[in-house]
Parts: C-alpha cells; sequence; structure tokens
C-alpha cells in the first residue's frame, strides 16, 4: 500500500490533480482512499489531500507518507515528518526548501513551455505514475473526464513531458478494483436520493453540505428532480415538507447551523406525518465552529432536535455504501412511518473518495403513499390503527380531502384540545416506534469472537477503527473487536448487550469531546464505557492514532 | 353569493370579526370560479386568520408560524393542478415570515396569497403588527407604537410581484372579484385585505377603513409601475382598493426545465436506466 500526500494553496489546482491521479490509479486496479484536508477559504493558507492506494481493504486515511506533492514550501515544512526516510518530495525547483528526500523538478517551466501555468499539477500527475511503473494507456480517456475538450492536448502532453522526467522507484501491484467505482460520501448520497425516487431537494448552500445538492442539480433534467436553493433553511425544510405533503419524495439538507434552522419544522414533519429526509453533514460546533472540518458533535442534538415528542430514526453514514443504501432506505423508512428520518454524515465521510462495489438500487425498496382509499367507512387521514400509521393519501389525486395540521388534531386533521384525543394522537404516533425497531440495523461488528476490548463507534469513524482493530490484532492474539452504529436512533441494543457483557474493557472512540454515544448508550442500557478516545481538532482520527493510544495505554 | 361545495363549519371566530366576511368572500370565489374541494389547498400558518383553512371544505395545510408560503411552494412544485392558496394574517405573512414573502415574489411561483390585515396580532391578543399604525397603544406598545408600518403593496411591486391588489372586508361583492382575479393570475398574486379586530384594534374599526376605502376605476391604469408605486403609498384619509398593479410574468414552473413539461413532478417516475448511468460514470 502506498500513501501520497498533494498539498498547497487554495486555487493552486490540487483537486484537480487529486481527482485525476486517484481515477488513473483506480482505472489501473488500485484500492483508492482519498481524504481532504481543506481551509476555509478560496484562495492561500494550506489545503493537502491523502491518497492512499494499494490492493487491500483501504477505508480510512494515513500520515505514514512514501511521497508528497507540494505545490508550494509550507507543505513540505508541514508534512516532511510524517513522510518516510526513503520517501520522496516532488516539488518544482524553485521552491526554497531542502530536504535529503527533494525530487525537485522543473514542473513550472515545462508548463509555461507548454503555454499553460495551470497544466503544472498534471505533469505532476505523470511523474507520479512514472514512479509508481504505471503506464500511460489510461491518460486519455481519465484525462477527458476532468478537462474541458481544448486543454485536452496541452494536459495529454503535460503528463507526458512528466513522465519522461524520472525512473521508476515502486512496483505497480495488481489490484482487481477496475470496475469498482470510485466516489465521495455525499455524491453517493445524492446518487442514492435519485436511486430512491426524490422529486424534490430544497436546500441553502452551507459546507461541508453543499456537495449533495451540486450533484443533485447536476442530474436533475434527466433525473426528472427540482433543486431549490432557498432564501434560508426554515424555507427549505418547510419547502421540502409541503412538496412531500403534496406526493413529491422530498429531503433538505445542510450542516449543523442549517440543522438549528431546521428544527421547529422537524416537528412538523413528526407531528402531521409528513414523510421526509434531512441529512446533517456535520462539521465541528458550536455555531460556525471549524466550516470546512469535521466532527460529529451533532447525534445528541439530533436526537432530541425540536420541541415535544415525537418519532424519529437517526442513521450514521459509515461509508460511501452506506451513504448510497442508507440514503434510499431513509426514504423507505421515512415514506412508511410518515416520519422525518435523519442521516448523520460528515466533512470526512462527506468528500473523502473512495473504491466501492458498484452500486445496486434493486438491493432496497422504497414504500409509496396510498393510492386511494379502498378500506370500508369514512377516509380518515389520521385514523387510529394498531400499529400507529393512517392511511396517507396524496391531495389532488383523491377525492378525499387531507388536512394536516400542527395543532394537535383529531383524525380529520383537525384542531382539537380534548384530553382523550390527545392521549390517543399522541399513543398513535408514538406507536411507531415500536414498528421502527423491528426495522432496526444492529451495528457492524469487527474482529475476533475473543477479544477482551471493545470498541464502540459511529458513522465516519468506521474505517479508522476497522483498520485499528487490524493493526492491533497483528500480533496474533485477537484482543480488540469493534461495533459500530449506523442506526443510533432508536439505539439497536441486541448485539451491543451480547458483546459488551464478553468485553473485559469498553473504550468509546468518538470525534467530540463528551463521547455523546456512549452517553446514549449508558442511557438507553445501563451500560458503561471504561475509557474513551476522543477528538474534536476537527481533524479526522486515523488507525494509527488508535492503535497508539492502545499501545501507550498498555506500556502503563 | 354562494359557498358551493365549500360548506359551512363552526369557528372560533369572535362575532363581527372581519374574518368571517373574508372566508365568507374566499368560498364564493372558489365556488363561482368552478372549482372542486379536492383540486384546491388552502395553506397558512398560525394566527386567527390561519385559522381560515379548518373552516373551508378544501384540503388544508397548517403549518407553522410564518411558513405557509414556502410550503405552499413546496406543493405547487410538486403538483401544479392543485389550486394552491395561503390565507392568512399580517403578521405570519409580513412578521415571522417577511424573509419568504420577499422571496417568493421572486421566485414567482403560481400560487395566490390572501393577508387579512387587520393591524393587529389577535390570537396573541392584542400586539403591533408589522402593519400597525404609529402611536396605536397595545399591552406591549404602551406607549403607542413608534415603528413605522410595512407598506406590503408598495414592497411587493418594488419587488417585482406581477399582480397586487388590495381589498376590504367590508366591500364582499368587490373583493370576490378580486379573489377570482387573484386566483386566475398566472405566478405569484398577492391580496392584502383590510379588515377589523373587534376585540383587540379599536383604532382601525370597521368605520375607519369604511370611510376611507375608494375603488379603483377604470380611469386607474394598473399595468403603469410607476404610478402604481405612488398609488400604493396612499394610506390616509383615502385608502384605494382594488388592483394596483398587473404584469404577465413567467412563472416558476415555465422557467424551469424540470418543470416546464406536462406531467407534474409527483407523477414523473425513476428512470433506472439513467441511474445505472450515473453509476456507470463513477467507475
Amino acid at each position: 500500500m502506498y500513501n501520497l500526500l498533494i498539498g498547497g494553496a487554495a486555487g493552486q489546482g490540487i483537486e484537480t490533480t487529486v481527482a485525476i491521479l486517484e481515477k488513473l490509479l483506480k482505472r489501473s486496479g488500485y484500492n483508492v482512499f482519498t481524504s481532504r484536508d481543506l481551509m476555509s477559504r478560496v484562495r492561500g493558507g494550506h489545503n493537502f489531500s491523502l491518497l492512499r492506494f494499494g490492493i487491500e481493504p483501504i477505508h480510512s486515511h494515513s500520515y505514514r507518507l512514501d511521497g508528497m506533492i507540494a505545490l508550494d514550501e509550507e507543505t513540505v515544512l508541514l508534512h516532511k515528518d510524517q513522510l518516510k526516510e526513503n520517501g520522496f518530495i516532488l516539488c518544482d525547483s524553485r521552491l526554497a526548501v531542502s530536504d535529503t528526500r527533494l525530487l525537485p523538478l522543473d514542473l513550472s517551466d515545462i508548463a509555461k513551455q507548454l503555454g499553460n501555468d495551470r497544466v503544472l499539477g498534471t505533469v505532476a500527475v505523470g511523474v507520479i505514475l512514472k514512479l509508481f511503473g504505471e503506464n500511460l494507456d489510461l491518460v486519455e480517456e481519465v484525462l477527458a473526464a476532468f478537462v474541458k475538450e481544448q486543454y485536452l492536448d496541452i494536459n495529454k502532453k503535460a503528463v507526458q513531458e512528466g513522465y519522461q522526467l524520472v525512473e521508476k522507484r515502486f512496483e505497480h501491484l495488481n489490484g482487481a478494483f477496475q470496475d469498482f467505482m470510485l466516489i465521495s460520501g455525499s455524491r453517493a448520497v445524492a446518487l442514492g436520493a435519485v436511486a430512491a425516487g426524490l422529486r424534490f431537494y430544497s436546500a441553502y448552500p452551507m459546507s461541508p453540505s453543499t456537495v449533495i445538492m451540486e450533484s443533485l442539480a447536476e442530474h436533475a433534467k434527466e433525473a426528472g428532480i427540482v433543486v431549490e436553493q432557498a432564501e434560508d433553511e426554515i424555507a427549505a425544510i418547510n419547502m421540502a415538507i409541503g412538496a412531500s405533503y403534496a406526493g413529491a419524495r422530498s429531503m433538505t439538507g445542510t450542516s449543523g447551523g442549517g440543522f438549528s434552522l431546521k428544527v421547529e419544522a422537524l416537528g412538523l414533519s413528526g407531528m402531521a406525518e409528513i414523510p421526509l429526509v434531512v441529512i446533517d453533514v456535520q462539521r465541528p460546533g458550536p455555531v460556525t465552529g471549524l466550516p470546512t472540518r469535521t466532527e460529529q458533535s451533532d447525534l445528541k442534538f439530533v436526537i432530541s432536535a425540536s420541541q415535544g415528542e415525537f418519532p424519529r430514526m437517526v442513521i450514521a453514514l459509515r461509508t460511501p455504501a452506506d451513504a448510497f443504501y442508507q440514503t434510499m432506505r431513509a426514504f423507505h423508512l421515512a415514506e412508511k412511518y410518515q416520519i422525518p428520518v435523519i442521516l448523520l454524515s460528515d466533512q470526512y465521510l462527506g468528500d473523502s473518495t473512495s473504491t466501492v462495489q458498484a452500486f445496486d438500487p434493486m438491493r432496497q425498496q422504497i414504500a409509496e403513499p396510498a393510492s386511494e382509499h379502498r378500506e370500508e367507512g369514512e377516509y380518515l387521514r389520521y385514523r387510529y390503527t394498531k400499529d400507529g400509521i393512517s392511511p396517507r393519501l396524496i391531495p389532488g389525486k383523491t377525492k378525499h380531502l387531507i388536512s394536516i395540521d400542527s395543532d394537535e388534531h383529531d383524525e380529520y386533521g383537525k384542531i382539537t384540545e380534548a384530553a382523550d384525543v390527545r392521549i390517543k394522537m399522541m399513543d398513535k404516533r408514538m406507536k411507531k416506534l415500536e414498528g421502527l425497531e423491528k426495522e432496526l440495523q444492529e451495528p457492524d461488528f469487527v474482529g475476533p469472537d475473543n477479544f477482551d476490548t471493545l470498541f464502540v463507534g459511529w458513522g465516519s469513524t468506521w474505517g479508522p477503527i476497522e483498520e485499528a482493530v487490524r493493526i492491533l490484532n497483528a500480533d496474533k492474539n485477537n484482543r480488540y473487536a469493534a461495533l459500530i452504529f449506523g442506526d443510533v436512533y432508536p439505539l439497536p441494543q441486541k448485539l451491543l448487550r451480547e458483546k459488551a457483557a464478553k468485553a473485559h474493557r469498553i473504550i468509546n472512540i468518538e470525534q467530540n469531546a463528551t463521547g455523546q454515544l456512549a452517553g446514549l448508550i449508558r442511557e438507553e442500557t445501563g451500560i458503561t464505557c471504561d475509557d474513551r478516545i476522543l477528538k474534536y481538532d476537527g481533524r479526522q482520527i486515523c488507525a494509527e492514532e488508535i492503535a497508539e493510544f492502545i499501545r501507550k495505554e498498555e506500556l502503563k | 353569493m354562494s359557498e358551493g361545495n365549500f360548506c359551512t363549519y363552526e369557528t372560533a371566530w369572535c362575532p363581527g370579526c372581519g374574518h368571517f366576511s373574508i372566508l365568507d368572500c374566499l368560498k364564493t370565489a372558489l365556488n363561482e370560479l368552478g372549482k372542486d374541494p379536492s383540486e384546491v389547498l388552502v395553506a397558512a400558518g398560525i394566527g386567527q386568520a390561519a385559522k381560515t383553512p379548518q373552516y373551508i371544505n378544501a384540503n388544508a395545510f397548517c403549518g407553522l408560524h410564518g411558513r405557509s408560503l414556502p410550503a405552499a411552494v413546496g406543493a405547487k412544485i410538486a403538483n401544479d393542478k392543485l389550486t394552491v392558496i395561503v390565507d392568512t394574517g399580517d403578521g405570519d405573512s409580513y412578521g415571522e415570515g417577511g424573509n419568504h414573502f420577499i422571496h417568493n415574489i421572486r421566485r414567482n411561483v403560481d400560487i395566490t396569497h390572501f393577508v387579512h390585515d387587520n393591524q393587529i396580532y389577535g390570537l396573541t391578543k392584542g400586539q403591533a403588527s408589522p402593519t400597525s399604525v404609529v402611536g396605536l397603544v397595545t399591552g406591549v406598545q404602551t406607549d403607542g407604537n413608534f415603528n413605522e408600518p410595512l407598506n406590503p403593496v408598495l414592497l411587493s411591486i418594488a419587488s417585482g410581484a406581477g399582480f397586487v391588489a388590495r381589498g376590504f372586508s367590508g366591500r364582499k361583492e368587490h373583493l370576490v372579484s378580486l379573489m377570482k382575479q387573484a386566483i386566475e393570475y398566472k405566478g405569484y398574486a398577492l391580496v392584502d385585505i383590510l379588515m377589523p379586530c373587534v376585540s383587540f384594534n379599536k383604532t382601525n374599526t370597521f368605520g375607519w377603513y369604511n370611510k376611507r376605502v375608494y375603488e379603483l376605476d377604470e380611469t386607474y391604469d394598473s399595468s403603469d409601475k410607476a404610478a402604481a408605486m405612488i398609488k400604493s403609498m396612499e394610506f390616509g384619509d383615502q385608502i384605494p382598493i382594488g388592483i394596483l398593479y398587473k404584469e404577465e410574468k413567467s412563472t416558476f414552473h415555465d422557467k424551469s426545465k424540470v418543470l416546464s413539461t406536462e406531467t407534474p413532478l409527483l407523477d414523473r417516475k425513476t428512470n433506472h436506466e439513467f441511474v445505472q448511468a450515473l453509476i456507470h460514470s463513477y467507475q
């Protein structure tokens, strides 16, 4: 497995260089994982991507660098300590830095000679391909996907020029991932929504969630989806609820700050029993926090957001595959139970790209609203039923009238303050939780059965924790295992109780300052975690950090 | 005036309230336009006026305070075969929902917005509304309201609305005519409806309005935007009622490449081959 870092200032074209390189490597058969570390600025600062490729499973990033492409001096200064002794620093010969591992080349002169400064990154792509023993067969096809036709030729030449500058240093590894997808979490969410039959998406731009809206807008016309940029997050969620009431499958998306604004309307979805999917792509708070960075600190917020009590479902996304299938499932559950379903993603998962088996949309069924009233008796939108789910007809599609109210209401949807109706209506809505509990998916269990230490985590730390378990068990003592939650609310408890009973020690690993999952587990089950690894600096934890924490502890 | 299928329900309004007349006019307008209750959606937020959807035989969406416009717009985007009417109060429309008011003028979705403008908050028992006159004494504005009133008709014309009218609950036939024209108009149509609040607004009473309102006649050119803006500022001894400004404009549905097809959005089907092609594009 190889680890590369590509770093520079915002505006230097890191994104395109990385996108071309990761696609070329994937097409060449590699398993690829790329995380993105960005500053909240359009120009300058220090941005970098960690590109990992190999033939074994890769689900997270690593700082044990085999090489870096440094587009500025700062990248060298900040990251040279992470570079292996035999690693390389590919950079322009003009950079004022010194290191025995420097590989200075006339990248910018070559770009200038080719007639465009901006192809410097593509020259570097050529260099990397040669260093890692790749051929140039796939270059033209991949470039065509990323650069405009009039620049295709110059970029092709740039790769060829770069390719001639160096000799091979690393062995090509034969992988079989050519036909896999290479996709980010946020794009997988958008794709899942399209596959589920999304018709209306409204949002207000907010990092790091905007990619979902942009990705949907790209395909809106062919897919038959209205993507509307709302005047604020409150409008966004209320528009989505209105559209869903009128029969269009709807979704809204944001980050924590925008979610805060959506909170009252979340309750409307619960009270009026209008299906809704909301995604919160988390970033560090409170308030504006670190806008382009990552955190898992909205769990306790979203499970209790909005006044009063109503059923809801919260699903944390762990991988791009999860992002696709769980988004589809969210639409299914939202319609089946007529509730808000909240997806929790974060910047790390949202922006990281990884290699994943081609999605199969047929794996997930999607519920539909009732087409007509066919039962005995009068149609009642909020009829009391055994499972709490009342028949949802679509206004205008039936002669029956559909009346909804944010006030407490009777079976007709008309306002009431009658005490007995209030209790029956609350019970009807809350009854849906019993059905939901039967739908719950148990957390992923990773590791051997004879473990003694159990890690618990949720969402995007799945990759780092899964790899940490492999690293820690490399000594064959098989002491470590992990439970990583996707469904977090209601909390699935069966596997947790079973594994917790066997564990000598439970450690929660979370990207927040208070251990929110551990708190939820304690509240729901009485199970307490013995120790915790918490990270809240806005950067995703990696497997080596987890392993190091454990090893240090063992030395004590 | 005939309500047809839109029926009579028991209400929770005070006797003599202007809401009754407006509700009568709404039912009559819908009936005279030949609408079936099942094709009509009446949306509102929270407030005394916002109870209107509860009292009419049509599809009803009583959502959140201030948020009826976005919900109604969402519903119309989903199904443009629905006749979508937002019928609610001045606080809901211009106060809590002020941002949506401005931005939905820009959007120009084909919905109709009837605002019960009694210049007071009724449900919360008598505080200043965004349109309250200066000097109005309330339990909160104890020294008299000193914030200047919003002028909704001027604001909406200035913001680009294509149909802006003002009505009065005391001139029912005139109001029915305005409502019908507003519903028939293709695009966002605002009718600001002056009405008395018998319980809490002792300044702007039925008599106060009745003495001041006058109907715009055929000599008034409602297509002249500059003149309409000047006319909109008339709110003193004389208050003009009628269509202040009207202009044909492209609607949201006309402009959207997704919506400008025959099939309403909710009836569109996901093309599985397209989904497969999308998946393939990431390979």
